[in-house]
């Protein structure tokens, strides 16, 4: 129920939210968790595997219970939202998770009454065996039912994530009275300071204390003063909203911005999250300590929580979580929770203290206040299904036997079970943690990188020491040590605590008494791992699934390896600390893919004469980053028909295709040919000036890795072309071998694939439709013969033109300055349009060099092929000395005769096309098992042939001219030729019109 | 025969829109030559106009020319449009018998200028390296990344940038710069 | 995500605009064809592989482009030095 006053809430401004279907108000400045408390409202969740109706454990983010479902519509839905995180906002609409059909009614609750041990420790390896088969029929698709907890949107989210590198000399995580106080001195230093905090409002537990002060100011004022100075600091940058979730190498940090969840109406335009990506010189980790459960029987019940979140939703947030409560106490901030209630107007009960002397602070102050204190008692049993309705005491004796039991009556239990050092970065930095055997709590022990902690996290407690240690690390971080005392009155600091399960009187297999809240794991079920022989805390761990839910254990992992200390008799530290890793709290995959979604998934590239295809109705398919052409269907036209037709024009008028893609590399030195000899197997020194040669490039293995034609500009100067695919790794290929095994060359390498604008025209009336366009270069066949490349003008453009060819018609490739490319490419379909000359894509490329045999590397190889398995040994410059992958085409291996070969394939039916990829056998229908001779690596209707065409690598394939082989289909083996992988114009007259 | 020599198309047709703290321009059309080659660098600088610097990732301009450190023999040179003819026969006229390469790139790679004090702040949605005045000074220059794209990334100014990248990829790294 | 020393651009830069080059000082020789078969394929596809200092290659692709040596420990992930390619393989002071 809401407080008459204090807090920081704002009562004034009523927020309207649902929960559930049913509609609430809160106040500006709410968490859902405290305001859902606000209108006693303590059922938000059921657990796991029991479905046990749960309520609020915590009020941060180690909240393990209260995991609701955010939908604002149209896939903005987020699932595993901890309540105590969620800042309301007008029009929230929360659901809770893991029921059916409703909170209240959860017909699964009935796994709460199965027979013990069906849901123990290990149920997973040991329930779900037999019979053989029905895991998949039966369990697997109960389990995916009935666990889990939120739902994954199932629309795409319409939100956009963003990213961001920073660079800072101090990264200070956790704005706490430690954190702000190392951000000052650091600050005031001119340094480059990063202050990152999990919460909207910066000052951490300062904002939960209700008496302390700091050098005469009440902590809430410390706070605003001192954020108000480092805001006004431009070296300064303040993240609230931003959890530190990954601390990696060399103080590589992780942090999660959220941006826009706390919005009732986010501008669209924004990113909803941002991933800081920082790299900092010094890390300062000030991310405080969490408070422990005490483990007792029904622990779970709605009602009970820790003290400290109690104390939270009460001095924070105005709201009184219960009317009458008990409080059970190992530690002294217990007592002060208890004040802090009390004068919230909760009636405290009784303060149960395990101890047997308490004493403290705390102690003092509640025996002042005549708040009933008993000690060395515990809490045996709590009464109440969907929220507390009472407590049974116990008396603990000296030798641990418990005696019942007063009953009492209570609507709250707070546990003060003493305070666990957030080590969790700390140990993902790889730091190695020591154990402080006097106080049971891991401590950061040896760094291992530029990395201080202080305050609560490092140990430090007390509010004066935790202040002074962060403002000393903050200046020792820049290099200006120095200390300063703080003056604080009023706060009390964690002293005592408790590890384990505490004693009771009940018999032990029919409570539980809950450790892990999020997985459902009982102190029981740590010692039934135990008692099957689980001894070390990585095997507990993973039998028990304890500390392995969402929460990593942020509550229980300290409680359940003390009770596995004691099962195993052993000290805690001889079984060892299970290892923390990224992230601290759950990241969202929007946040870690940023702007790496849809259309930015990864960069889309697109050539100069790309709007013109798109314009023109073109088809395009992705090749590598690059969108292309693929076919430019006429209205009503399928893309058989469109290919179709776009092999007749090239064949008898001309086509139109743009070429520009494809890689290209100039290569200028004195001793560019040279190196063109050792990286291609053909011999370059020879070449004329002006003349091109199609060269094969191979890996040092000796297997085909690229081709492409070269043009020789000058003695010192090649143009390269190379695959679409392959014109990174080939350029990365040379430079590798220029630079470290041939650097003593004269010679350099410079990527022009984007400089050049690539047209390329292919037919019979490819010259007569661009002679009028082209000056400064005579066409004829005889000045310009197949394979040579002229430098001119077209348009008026300066162009290097190539006539080569991968069809096997007269052909040009115009190269031309980028910029120009659409405007030539324009022009010339322009002169063109009168002669026939038609547009066409990668698909009818694909056809027409199929029907020449030309070969496509990637598709007719796949790095396991050699030039000779090709056909392709008049590549090869046998009078070379060198070349790189030449040693290796003599090893035994590669020069077997029974290597797969390229061959031709013809269907005996001429209207069956094969499948690419399809297997190729001796017999029609093999026996299962039968090796495969090979593969058919390209199939495709030839409009010219009227016939399908095919290649393929097939086992011995140039031994198997003429004979008949089987590709087998589901529908029965399909009979096939072998034949010379060359279908149309053998002689080649066409090429050299 | 249609005269096309100043019909020209970019892609840097559609800028990112400019917020408050940054604005973009597309850098008008350029000369843009590599010159490789260690042993004719002092005399190939000479011949250009400005010295070839030899300091990593730092860069040089005089008048309307630049100089720009790439790589240890490796260096972007910036000249008006229509004078890479010019240049080319300068450092060629220069450097006889002397191993170098000078290559055409003017329609390789785009310009874009980003202007304004969260220039830096949008650079680092895709570039991982500390742009801070103390690491990244004005005048310093190198190739880096943006996201999946590869840039030359130039500080002319205080918070004032100039980023080259391969023309295909310019609307990736604008598109990712508006919704930074 | 490491931080590597370019020795070219003689600053650390971002993993991110490097490449793995392989083991370092695997020459290959001068004349390949006076080389067996075993030693060959050796020379193809046998690396060390050792668990603890690894000399390998790099190259700042996204950067000045070149290639060079680092000594690096495969255990710990930690870059101990970097050098320019043909320079000998660099003594540690242990």
């Amino acid at each position: 129920m809401r407080t008459g006053n204090g807090g920081r809430v704002d009562r004034s401004r009523r927020i309207n939210f649902s929960f559930d279907g049913r509609a609430y108000q809160g106040c500006a400045g709410d968490t859902l968790a405290s305001a859902l408390l606000a209108n006693g409202v303590h059922l938000v969740g059921r657990s796991f595997k029991y479905h046990r109706p749960r309520g609020f454990v915590a009020a941060g983010s180690e909240e393990p219970n209260a995991l609701v479902d955010i939908d604002r519509g149209n896939g903005r839905s987020a699932p595993n939202l901890r309540a105590t995180q969620v800042e309301l906002y007008e029009g929230l609409v929360a659901k809770s998770q893991n029921r059916w059909p409703s909170l209240a009614f959860d017909l699964q609750a009935l796994n709460d009454l199965a027979p013990a041990g069906l849901f123990g420790a290990g149920f997973y390896y040991k329930t779900f065996m037999s019979p053989r088969g029905a895991w998949h029929r039966l369990y697997e698709p109960f389990i995916r039912r009935v666990a889990g907890l939120g739902h994954a949107p199932k629309l795409p989210d319409p939100d956009h994530y963003s990213q961001r590198y920073a660079h800072c000399d101090v990264l200070v995580v956790g704005a706490g009275a430690t954190g702000l106080a190392a951000a000052l001195a650091a600050g005031e230093t001119g340094a480059a300071v990063i202050l990152a905090d999990e919460q909207a409002e910066m000052g951490g537990g300062l904002l939960d204390e209700r008496t302390a002060s700091i050098d005469g100011l009440s902590a809430a004022n410390w706070v605003g003063a001192t954020l108000a100075r480092l805001a006004a600091m431009p070296n300064v940058t303040l993240l609230p909203r931003t959890q530190a979730f990954g601390y990696y190498a060399q103080n590589f940090l992780g942090l999660a911005e959220k941006l826009t969840e706390h919005l009732a109406a986010p501008d669209k335009s924004q990113p909803r999250e941002r991933l800081w990506k920082v790299r900092a010189r010094q890390v300062l980790l000030a991310t405080g300590a969490i408070e422990r459960p005490l483990v007792f029987p029904d622990n779970d019940r709605p009602g009970v929580m820790l003290a400290s979140a109690a104390r939270t939703f009460a001095n924070r947030y105005g709201v009184r979580p219960g009317e009458r409560a008990v409080v059970f106490v190992a530690d002294d901030t217990g007592y002060g929770a208890a004040l802090d209630l009390h004068a919230a107007g909760t009636e405290i009960a009784v303060i149960a203290d395990l101890r047997t002397a308490p004493s403290g602070p705390g102690f003092e102050a509640a025996s002042g206040t005549g708040l009933r204190i008993m000690p060395a008692t515990v809490v045996t049993g709590v009464s109440g299904n969907l929220r507390v309705s009472g407590v049974t005491l116990g008396s603990l004796a000296a030798d641990g036997t418990v005696r019942g039991g007063e009953k009492i009556v209570c609507d709250l239990v707070l546990m003060a079970g003493g305070w666990t050092p957030a080590v969790h970065l700390f140990s993902q930095s790889r730091g190695k943690l020591a154990y402080d055997s006097e106080r049971q709590i891991y401590l950061p022990g040896t760094y291992a990188q530029a990395a201080q902690s202080a305050g609560a996290c490092n140990g430090t407690f007390e509010l004066a020491q935790a202040i002074a240690e962060g403002h000393a690390a903050g200046a020792v971080a820049v290099g200006t040590p120095g200390t300063r005392s703080f003056a604080v009155t009023g706060a009390i600091a964690p002293a005592g605590g408790f590890h384990g399960a505490v004693p009771h009187d009940r018999n032990p297999e029919q409570v539980k008494a809950f450790v892990d809240f999020q997985n459902d794991v009982t102190a029981k079920d740590i010692k039934l791992a135990v008692r099957e022989g689980m001894h070390s805390i990585e095997h507990i761990k993973r039998y028990t699934t304890t500390g392995m839910a969402t929460d990593q254990g942020k509550t229980s992992n300290m409680n359940g390896l003390a009770i596995a200390s004691a099962a195993l008799d052993k000290p805690i530290p001889d079984i060892g600390l299970t290892t923390f890793r990224p992230p601290f709290t759950p990241v969202t995959f929007g946040t870690l893919a940023g702007h790496s979604r849809g259309a930015l998934l990864d960069p889309v590239r697109q050539t100069p004469m790309h709007g013109w295809a798109a314009a023109n109705g073109a088809k395009f398919e992705d090749v590598g980053q690059w969108k292309r052409a693929w076919y430019f269907p006429k209205p009503g036209e399928d893309m058989h028909a469109a290919v179709n037709r776009e092999c007749r024009a090239a064949r008898s008028a001309a086509g139109l295709f743009d070429a520009t893609t494809l890689g290209k590399i100039e290569i200028v030195g004195p001793d560019a040919a040279e190196f063109m000899e050792r990286l291609y197997t053909n011999p370059w020194h020879k070449l004329g000036i002006g003349r091109c040669r199609y060269g094969l490039m191979l890996n040092e293995a000796g297997f085909v890795m690229d081709d492409g034609v070269i043009g020789r500009l000058a003695a010192d100067s090649f143009h390269v072309t190379t695959t679409t695919g392959g014109a990174t790794r080939v350029l990365a290929h040379m430079e590798d071998y220029l630079q470290t095994e041939f650097p003593e060359l004269k010679v350099w390498l410079t990527s022009t694939t984007e400089q050049w604008a690539v047209i390329a025209i292919q037919g019979p009336k490819a010259r007569e439709i661009i002679a009028p366009l082209v000056e400064g270069i005579d066409l004829a066949a005889e000045t310009m013969p197949h394979m040579s490349v002229r430098e001119g003008s077209i348009c008026g453009v300066p162009t290097r033109l190539f006539r080569v060819s991968f069809t096997g018609e007269l052909g040009f490739e115009i190269n031309v300055p980028a910029d120009h490319g659409r405007a030539v490419w324009e022009a010339v379909h322009e002169a063109g349009v009168p002669h026939g000359l038609t547009p066409y894509g990668t698909e009818t490329m694909h056809v027409l060099r199929a029907e020449k045999g030309y070969i496509i590397v990637g598709q007719e190889t796949d790095g396991t092929v050699t030039p000779s398995d090709l056909g392709l040994d008049w590549a090869i410059g046998k009078a070379k000395k060198d070349f790189v992958g030449k040693r290796s085409l003599k090893r035994p291996d590669l020069v077997k005769t029974d290597r797969k070969h390229l061959v031709g394939l013809l269907t005996a039916d001429p209207k069956v096309v094969l499948e690419e990829g399809a297997q190729i056998t001796v017999e029609a229908s093999p026996a299962t098992g039968t090796p495969a001779l090979g593969h058919v690596t390209s199939s495709y209707w030839s409009e010219t042939l009227g016939r399908s065409i095919a290649m393929a690598l097939v086992a011995g394939g140039k031994g198997r001219m003429g004979a008949t082989l089987h590709v087998p289909m589901p529908d029965g083996g399909i009979a096939v030729t072998v034949t010379e992988p060359v279908f149309f114009d053998k002689e080649g007259g066409r090429i050299n019109a | 025969m249609p005269d096309l020599t100043r019909s020209r198309l970019t892609p840097l047709s559609s800028l990112p829109p400019a917020v408050p703290g940054v604005s973009y321009s597309a850098a008008p059309a350029i000369a843009r030559l590599l010159y490789r080659g260690s042993d004719g660098a002092v005399a190939a600088g000479a011949a250009f106009g400005v010295a070839l610097p030899t300091q990593p990732c730092s860069s040089a301009i005089a008048g309307d020319r630049a100089t720009l450190w790439l790589g240890p023999d490796e260096w972007l040179l910036l000249a008006p449009e229509y004078e890479t003819l010019a240049v080319q026969q300068a450092i060629a006229a220069a450097l006889p018998g002397i191993a170098h390469a000078v290559v055409d790139i003017s329609h390789r790679q785009v310009g874009l200028r980003l202007d304004g004090p969260r220039a830096a702040a949008v650079l680092n949605a895709g570039v991982p390296l500390d742009l801070s005045l103390k690491a990244f000074p004005v005048g310093m220059v190198t190739r880096t990344i943006f996201e999946k794209a590869e840039i030359i990334l130039w500080r002319t100014g205080p918070v004032a940038f100039r980023v080259e990248v391969w023309r295909s990829f310019a609307p990736y790294v604008m598109a990712i710069m508006a919704v930074a | 995500m490491l931080l590597i020393r370019c020795p070219y651009c003689e600053m650390e830069r971002p993993e991110l605009e490097f490449r793995y080059g392989g083991e370092a000082h695997v020459v290959r020789a001068a004349e390949p064809e006076t080389i067996g078969d075993e030693a060959w394929g050796q020379f193809l596809y046998l690396r060390s592989n050792p668990k603890g200092l690894h000399a390998e290659r790099w190259r700042h692709t996204n950067g000045c482009g070149r290639f060079f040596n680092c000594l690096r420990d495969t255990v710990t992930d930690r870059i101990f030095v970097t050098y320019k390619a043909g320079e000998p393989r660099p003594e540690l002071a242990s």
